[in-house]
């Protein structure tokens, strides 16, 4: 996943090879991740894949089923990671994560604490940013959980910057060994001020604590316990908000032939009617946005703080 | 820098960039730590010495001595210790029973006049004590609420002991003091847009990502500090002037990371494409002195765009070039520097303003303004590098450029990435990228088309006293994303 290995490094001469892991996308909201295995086939609602097919193009090629139809394969970021991983806890977004990352100031060769791990959405983007001289140690309580989170960082190559451990934080606090070596520390825990001593005590001297918690009840407790030992304390919500983008035909007077405005709305990919390939020349007919109708309003609130320097 | 490249970037050296917050965010100032540098606080000037060698994080206070006002470190327990003072009445868990009813807005609640107070800082009073005067002599103080008691205290805390505040310097918050004070030099962007572009452009160490960078170098230096000194940014431009990227001193980069960061025109990379050029001649061209390059650059840029031939030859003037540079790049770091602070402005447009955030300037060129001279960021990119990126392609693109045409520019610059790489884009308005995510989606270069507005509200958490901030920033700004495909008739000429 990361352009670390030059071998694997996403370019014009990498092409797919038996065992990768591509991410097949069939629509913006259908995408699956496989690992490519000479023999095997890859069925979806209408077709059937062969994986022998894929071995040998480039990533991001057009391949095409028995019966003609066609899915892309991607090769996978922590991104497309996110949109296809298995959801065994509700997981972080987009904009949680990438927001995430630049407050904790989390460049290559940090130090990064997390609990728990979860599906692990987080924790990718996490280790791409500390690779490739850096490492995230991930705890979660859940025995099942750590291993299944242990697997999919060896299947999608981030085992050397990711450490997965069985502990409760909220009960026994980060292990001693991480004391004062921690740039940043990640809670997502359901009692986070349970942990906040321990998180402050792993922290180097300025280094920032974020807490995600979904109920402002449990930043209010956590933010009283932030008081203490850190400064800088911030609590931000931060959502996104999507576009679909249409072809219409503005009609002045009675004619009613062809797409208009008002035409039910159809989410996102819309035939270009007879735009052809060059879609800017489309006569009479003008590229609108608006926001999707329906969107995830609430994720949870990102409580920031800086341990006090001495 | 690399000779004051600490041991531990967590301590300020002699020459380092900082961030100062000045009370809590009401003012934020970038800095060059020398022993000469200054700042000035209200009225008083205070000399940045005393911040040298202090980790980050560590908080002054402003007070006055015998020789005038000084930067006193406060050590943890001194400033708790004041904050407990302060925080003694939040042990009361839920409001008071006081209220405003009594209070009437006469102006004779304060029985200290402003020649008392100088008289007491004459006699060597501390900030901490005038501030316990002002209250004593307070005949409402008692009436108030126990909040706006806090409020009371803070806000003569604020005018008589100043705090400082010691930053370093991240994308994070050089996009966070920019946005409050200069949005327009960063096209609007808010943080939560630039920390969105990094990660949907899928931004890591030994990346190599082409950027179009009209945001006075935000994203470039965003896109370095990911790096961390492997990979590329290769900063590209249209036409024969590389856009300005003065944001990108702030960030305190090694000679390691400064190495990383290049420049090139577009022809250079699209050099087996017909030359375009003349499409895009750059509207908004630098607004600040020092983004001027010196004129041997701008010659040498020139020359590159004229033919790929006279590349070898090139690089030997090159050479020259960045030998004699060295005494320059001295000069454009101060002028850089010596902007801001009142006088000449780049940073500091209205300095009458009581938020500002500006850069502190020199006041004699010291020797760190020579250590700044070793690896300038943005030098050409080497006719090996561009080989490279062709053969093998970019693994990400990031635009900002409010003043091209989007569409035009993506057409151009996408058959440059490697198939299957993200690209992220950056725009104020909406509708450039919505015709152009049309366009992509009508040409099939891109899969995973979308257009994302982030939404970023800040929340006051206080006991019993929970709630949005009242005002917040309502937009900061629109991203195309999606991820290149391989089309099936190739524009890449493998």
């Amino acid at each position: 996943m990361l352009p670390i290995d030059p071998a694997k490094k996403n370019s014009f001469q990498n092409t797919i090879c038996d065992g990768d892991l591509v991410i097949v996308y069939e629509r913006h909201d259908v995408m699956k991740a496989v690992k490519v295995c000479d023999g095997l086939e890859l069925q979806n609602r209408f077709d059937v894949f062969k994986h022998s097919d894929w071995i040998g193009k480039p990533f991001g090629s057009r391949v095409l089923s028995n019966k003609g139809g066609f899915v892309y394969l991607l090769a996978p970021t922590p991104e497309l990671w996110t949109l296809v991983l298995s959801h065994r806890t509700q997981i972080l977004y987009i904009a949680d994560i990438s927001f995430v990352i630049s407050y904790l100031e989390i460049i290559p060769g940090c130090v990064v604490l997390e609990s728990g791990t979860g599906s692990g959405s987080l924790t990718t983007s996490l280790a791409r940013a500390v690779a490739p001289t850096g490492h995230v140690y991930t705890f979660d309580f859940h025995e099942q959980r750590v291993a299944s989170a242990r697997e999919d960082f060896g299947r999608i190559g981030l085992s050397s910057f990711v450490t997965v451990d069985i502990r409760d934080i909220q009960g026994e606090g980060f292990p001693d060994e991480f004391c004062g070596t921690a740039d940043s520390v990640f809670l997502d825990l359901p009692q986070p001020w349970l942990a906040i001593p321990s998180a402050g005590n792993m922290l180097k001297q300025d280094g920032i604590l974020c807490s995600f918690s979904p109920c402002i009840e449990q930043v209010q407790r956590s933010c009283e316990s932030l008081k203490t030992h850190f400064t800088d304390i911030r609590t931000f919500e931060v959502l996104l908000r999507t576009y679909e983008v249409r072809e219409g035909r503005m009609n002045c007077g009675g004619d009613n032939e062809g797409a208009s405005v008002g035409s039910r709305p159809s989410k996102r990919r819309l035939p270009c009617s007879s735009a052809g390939s060059n879609g800017k020349e489309t006569k009479g007919g003008s590229v609108m946005a608006r926001p999707c109708g329906e969107t995830r309003g609430h994720t949870g609130y990102l409580t920031f703080a800086r341990l006090k320097c001495l | 820098m690399s000779e004051s490249n600490p041991q531990n970037p967590r301590i300020t050296w002699e020459g380092c960039s900082v961030l100062l917050d000045i009370n809590d965010g009401d003012r934020l100032v970038f800095a060059r730590l020398s022993p000469s540098s200054t700042i000035k606080i209200g009225n008083k000037k205070c000399c940045l010495s005393p911040l040298i060698g202090c980790p980050f994080g560590s908080l002054f206070q402003v007070e006055t001595g015998p020789k005038g006002p000084y930067l006193l470190r406060l050590s943890a327990t001194a400033a708790a210790e004041s904050d407990h003072l302060k925080e003694k009445d939040d042990s009361q868990p839920t409001e008071g029973t006081n209220d405003n009813r009594s209070l009437i807005d006469n102006n004779k609640a304060q029985s200290l006049s402003g020649e008392d107070i100088d008289a007491m800082r004459r006699e060597g009073a501390t900030g901490d004590q005038i501030i316990e005067a002002l209250i004593a002599n307070s005949s409402t103080f008692d009436k108030k609420t126990l909040f706006s008691q806090e409020k009371y205290r803070l806000r003569k805390q604020k005018k008589y002991a100043p705090r400082v505040l010691l930053r370093r310097p991240f994308a994070r918050s050089i996009c966070e003091a920019y946005f409050k004070k200069h949005p327009a030099r960063i096209g609007f962007m808010r943080v939560d847009a630039l920390s969105l572009l990094l990660s949907l452009a899928d931004v890591s160490a030994y990346s190599d990502v082409l950027v179009v960078d009209m945001v006075g170098g935000v994203i470039t230096g965003a896109v370095a500090e990911r790096l961390g000194g492997t990979g590329h940014v290769c900063n590209t431009y249209f036409g024969v002037t590389p856009y300005p990227m003065d944001i990108v001193r702030i960030f305190n980069f090694n000679d390691q990371i400064c190495g990383r960061i290049v420049q090139t025109p577009v022809a250079d990379l699209c050099s087996n494409q017909e030359n375009k050029i003349e499409h895009f001649i750059s509207h908004e061209n630098t607004s600040s002195l020092e983004t001027q390059p010196d004129a041997d650059e701008r010659s040498l840029s020139t020359t590159c765009i004229l033919s790929d031939d006279a590349i070898l030859e090139v690089q030997s003037v090159q050479e020259e070039i960045s030998n004699d540079s060295l005494v320059k790049s001295v000069s454009v770091s101060e002028t850089f520097i010596s902007s801001g602070n009142g006088t000449s402005d780049h940073m500091d447009v209205d300095p009458c303003s009581t938020k500002s955030l500006d850069v502190i300037h020199e006041e004699n060129a010291s020797p760190v303004l020579k250590t700044c001279k070793s690896v300038k960021p943005g030098r050409q990119a080497s006719p090996e590098a561009i080989k490279l990126w062709k053969e093998n392609g970019f693994t990400s693109l990031i635009i900002a450029a409010p003043d091209l045409d989007t569409w035009k520019i993506v057409e151009e610059l996408l058959p440059l990435l490697s198939y299957s790489a993200p690209f992220a884009i950056y725009h104020q308005y909406l509708q450039p990228l919505a015709t152009c995510l049309h366009n992509l989606q009508t040409a099939k270069m891109a899969v995973g088309l979308q257009i994302s507005e982030p939404w970023l509200r800040e929340y006051q958490v206080l006991p019993c006293r929970t709630h949005p901030f009242m005002q917040m920033s309502a937009f900061g700004g629109y991203i195309l994303s999606g991820v290149r495909i391989c089309s099936n008739k190739p524009s890449h000429q493998s």
